[in-house]
């Protein structure tokens, strides 16, 4: 298969690439918001805890 | 028997841990449907009689459009959960399923826009399946602006869930509204009674997209619910043990 003619999609390329590329970043944006959420809230849980420790030890 | 299992996936240390062994299950599978989906799609497919290849874009837009119901389904269907059996693992997954849903409601329109342009002559027109997509984005970015808005989680939880389950009135509507009104836009070609109006060469790609973009959803609330019951929880002893596995 020619790769030029694979681009261009049948005159199509200008609809179908765009597409595909927002396609591409939102895929990808929600798996970085996701691991980002979770180790956001990691880091909540051991600030919580440690002040926890430190108020029983106190 | 059930009311084991039910208890058992309500508790939050037990759903932490399980939502962590799972998600790479849903994960690889994932990356491996849409990788054989696109291949399909971009590459082993005819071009459509009509469209041409710029039907290629279906391959992308029906699965967006596909998560923005399915989230949304999943999401009000928590919520209630959470409200009835008041169970806060159900109100953790209602929260992470909005972000979510949000984004993928708005690739939906925005890949929808780049396939009507050709195909219409029109990146938008008020008819009635684009204007019902739209108003589900409202409501996710409602559900969200709500939440926000609340600081107490547990009231932010009970008022949000109300919401969702609203708004859930929107799912049919999108989905039958190619069916009840005069629509630009096609009508369904895979989620019908009957057989697919596609050849295989071009449904078996779409099929593999779409059950590719459910398990990776699997995947993103698995991790977002996580987070979730974290920020609610405030047991010392099993966060200290969560947080040592992960």
């Amino acid at each position: 298969m020619n790769i030029s003619h694979f681009l261009a999609m049948g005159g199509y390329a200008v609809y179908v690439w765009p597409s595909y590329g927002l396609t591409a970043t939102v895929v990808g944006l929600n798996i970085f918001w996701a691991r980002r959420s979770l180790r956001q809230a990691q880091r909540e849980a051991r600030r919580r805890l440690a002040a926890l420790k430190l108020a029983a030890s106190s | 028997m059930a009311w084991v299992w039910f208890h058992r996936f309500g508790s939050p240390p037990h759903f932490y841990r399980l939502a962590r062994r799972l998600a790479p299950w849903f994960g690889w599978p994932a990356l491996i449907l849409c990788v054989a989906g696109l291949i399909g799609g971009l590459g082993l497919a005819p071009p459509d009689y009509q469209q041409g290849d710029g039907f290629r874009i279906i391959y992308v837009h029906a699965p967006a459009a596909w998560l923005s119901l399915m989230v949304y389904v999943v999401m009000a269907t928590s919520a209630a959960v959470g409200l009835i059996w008041r169970m806060n693992v159900a109100h953790a997954v209602a929260a992470s399923c909005a972000p979510i849903g949000a984004s993928f409601t708005a690739l939906a329109l925005a890949t929808g826009m780049l396939y009507g342009r050709p195909m219409w002559g029109t990146y938008w027109e008020w008819d009635p399946r684009l204007t019902s997509e739209l108003l589900l984005l409202f409501l996710y970015l409602g559900y969200m602006a709500l939440r926000s808005a609340i600081d107490d989680v547990a009231r932010a939880d009970r008022a949000s869930a109300v919401l969702a389950i609203v708004g859930v009135v929107d799912v049919p509507i999108i989905h039958y509204s190619v069916i009840w009104w005069n629509s630009l836009h096609q009508a369904p070609t895979v989620m019908k009674f009957g057989r697919p109006s596609m050849p295989a060469s071009m449904l078996v790609p779409l099929l593999l997209m779409l059950a590719g973009f459910t398990f990776y959803f699997g995947a993103l609330l698995l991790t977002r619910a996580r987070g979730e019951i974290l920020r609610r929880e405030r047991n010392a002893h099993w966060i200290s043990a969560a947080l040592e596995e992960s």
